[in-house]
């Protein structure tokens, strides 16, 4: 592959694999929801996610020219994943869940607003296609976070538990580097500050109205895009992988 | 030639497109039986060559496992009517909107039982047509409905969400 598209495979697969990861993540909450209105509701967010999984890796083997959205979905390893380490932590309680969700929201809806207007034709009408999902997801991991931590004391400290938890996981969705660079210049790429910014105003927008205190900074996670991933990736693959190893090429 | 219920939408290179419309009016939303894929909006274009039928679909939701079903139907129909092969295009901009579900579409959906998409906020109970209506859950029981319930007839009932 030219270094010109390794560079855009690179960025797509990154988009790409941290919804593939967190749709499957979310999908664990599929018939364990707190009640049944709100197991149909968090699935029915996977089931989008995991649409925008697969434009997203169709427009990265296109960009490749070779393979298959399966192939990469279910026959990479671990360290062949690019996602952000946020997206693969464990589902944890309903809070740790949303407050997730809704860290991951607020980035997609500033992502995909940027890139409406890429340069990258295929890309802005992925984008133009999920914003219009991703808004309202967004609508409702802020409603369920006013009303864990408005709620009873016990959701509030739920909720401050899943923000000193994932905070730090942040810093690795604005990441920078000379290849994600260069990609901005052409118009290619969503600016990295410039995300991180009206998403750091989001956020803090929301955390104001609820008595959640901000998290200090201390350390930030990092490597995902790399390939290096914590223990609990390869534990999610194992399971989302597992029909395909088994038994390869299996359609039904 | 253009033709009038697609909305303009429809570039027609030549052939029998009023044919290829009945046949395709035929095909329903799988989830939703009584809302052609016409009056749901999806269907962008028709292109007819001297081998082939090109029908250009977008997508409602991008994870809707329904759009799958649709494809292999269209496939189906058009496959069986006309002896030319079938090829369906996925076209994801301008990105789908409830606006271009038809108002026979969203008449059908109201007697169906499912409250139509409302630009005013102003929902009704498809049962009892009270006003009276208060939100369930933000998700029904596919990605394009919000659950509700009638405080009149105490009814629940799925509401198509503007999108």
């Amino acid at each position: 592959m030219p270094n010109k598209n390794e560079a855009r495979y690179n960025y797509i697969l990154n988009l790409a694999d941290n919804t593939l990861v967190l749709g499957q993540r979310l999908s664990g909450w599929c018939g364990v929801g707190p009640f049944l209105e709100e197991d149909l509701a968090l699935t029915n967010t996977a089931l989008d996610i995991i649409g925008q999984a697969q434009m997203l890796l169709n427009l990265a083997i296109e960009i490749k020219g070779e393979g298959t959205v399966d192939d990469l979905a279910f026959l990479r390893d671990q360290h062949q994943f690019k996602n952000v380490l946020l997206v693969e932590q464990p589902n944890g309680d309903y809070a740790q869940t949303m407050f997730r969700q809704y860290m991951i929201d607020s980035y997609h809806v500033h992502l995909y607003r940027a890139l409406v207007d890429s340069s990258e034709k295929q890309l802005a009408a992925i984008a133009e296609k999920s914003l219009k999902e991703v808004n309202y997801h967004k609508e409702r991991s802020e409603l369920w976070i006013k009303r864990m931590a408005l709620g009873t004391s016990e959701g509030l400290e739920r909720l401050q538990k899943a923000a000193n938890n994932l905070w730090h996981y942040q810093h690795e969705l604005f990441e920078n580097s000379e290849e994600l660079d260069k990609l901005v210049k052409q118009g290619i790429a969503a600016d990295p500050n410039q995300l991180q910014q009206n998403w750091l105003n989001d956020v803090s927008k929301l955390l104001a109205k609820t008595p959640i205190k901000t998290p200090q900074s201390g350390w930030r996670a990092t490597g995902g895009r790399l390939g290096h991933h914590s223990e609990y990736l390869g534990k999610m693959l194992c399971e989302m992988q597992f029909l395909q190893r088994a038994y390869p090429n299996c359609e039904w | 030639m253009k033709c009038s219920f697609y909305s303009g939408l429809i570039q027609i290179v030549s052939g029998d497109i009023d044919h290829i419309g009945e046949v395709l009016s035929k095909v329903t939303d799988p989830e939703i039986p009584v809302l052609s894929l016409q009056d749901l909006g999806v269907i962008r274009n028709i292109e007819i060559t001297t081998t082939k039928i090109i029908v250009t679909i977008t997508p409602t939701y991008t994870g809707c496992p329904a759009m799958e079903v649709m494809e292999q139907d269209i496939k189906q129909v058009l496959g069986d009517e006309f002896n030319k092969s079938i090829e369906i295009k996925t076209q994801l901009s301008p990105a789908w909107t409830t606006d271009w579900i038809t108002a026979k579409g969203k008449k059908a959906l109201f007697e169906y039982g499912i409250m139509p998409p409302s630009k005013s906020g102003k929902i009704v109970c498809p049962q009892c047509q009270s006003m009276q209506v208060e939100l369930i859950s933000q998700f029904g029981s596919t990605a394009c409905k919000a659950l509700y319930r009638c405080t009149d007839c105490l009814e629940p009932f799925d509401y198509f969400k503007c999108h």
